[in-house]
């Protein structure tokens, strides 16, 4: 597997779902890194944990005149998902930490596989073993 | 590694937080001995004359004990040798020049930022 500092990049995020663009942007440049060959290495900080709470359900929407179903709804731990096997399937590194303390006071401890519990010493770590770091504030 | 952190916000969810969430993080990673330097600007320059606690938030019974001692906080930051900058122009811009500043807080000509931006390896605008 690739894992060169010169192919790694960290994102520090911390948006929550469903509130900004700044979050689909967000999903947007981890594809696109994928597409470059980067192995990816995110820090969720704040309302980012959220991102990867595996208690996210899709609905229906009545004003559409769709069910769940045909709805098919976007949820960010499916986009999590969705590019962990796309680094697999490229031979490519994901990784993932939750802020602990963030994840606690929010009470978003259930998580999708592969998303991990940490704090800012792995922000650290990641960002010293990588080519670059994007840190997304939010607003 | 050196990183600068660029704070440009000042007072968001610090009731919630009971800190800035990015001076937290900063003396956290400062403390597995990550080497940062921390820029205040825009708003964040605010920070730089504070003198007290915020004040304690009370919602019917409820009544916040430990609010926010951001002055605490970034003499902290700064005695574990993490330097504070404030860009000058942002900060008279506020009217805030005839307040003191924190001691140890250092003033930066924003023609001058390019020198702390090149001393960086990594900058992270939050």
């Amino acid at each position: 597997m690739k894992s060169t500092n010169e192919q790694t990049l960290t994102f520090a995020f911390m948006d929550p779902p469903f509130e900004s663009e700044r979050t689909v942007t967000f999903f947007r440049l981890l594809d696109a890194a994928l597409d470059k060959g980067a192995n990816i290495r995110v820090f969720a900080y704040e309302g980012a944990v959220s991102l990867s709470l595996s208690l996210q359900k899709a609905h229906g929407n009545s004003i559409h005149g769709r069910n769940a179903e045909e709805e098919d709804h976007p949820l960010s731990k499916d986009w999590i998902s969705s590019l962990q096997h796309k680094a697999a399937s490229n031979n490519l590194k994901f990784e993932w930490i939750n802020c602990g303390l963030c994840v606690d006071e929010r009470g978003v401890t259930d998580v999708i596989e592969g998303c991990n519990r940490g704090g800012p010493p792995d922000l650290w770590r990641y960002a010293s073993e990588s080519l670059n770091t994007l840190t997304i504030g939010t607003r | 590694m050196k990183v600068l952190q660029v704070i440009d916000q000042a007072f968001r969810t610090t009731t919630e937080e009971q800190d800035d969430t990015i001076l937290w993080l900063t003396r956290s990673m400062r403390s597995v001995g990550g080497e940062l330097t921390v820029l205040l600007a825009g708003h964040g320059t605010n920070y730089a004359v504070l003198k007290t606690a915020q004040p304690s938030l009370t919602l019917g019974k409820w009544h916040q004990s430990q609010p926010a001692d951001l002055p605490k906080d970034i003499n902290q930051l700064i005695d574990s040798g993490v330097p504070v900058f404030i860009i000058e122009e942002d900060f008279i811009e506020r009217g805030l020049q005839r307040q003191s500043i924190i001691q140890g807080v250092q003033t930066i000509a924003r023609h001058n930022l390019p020198v702390l931006y090149e001393h960086a390896d990594q900058v992270w605008q939050w």
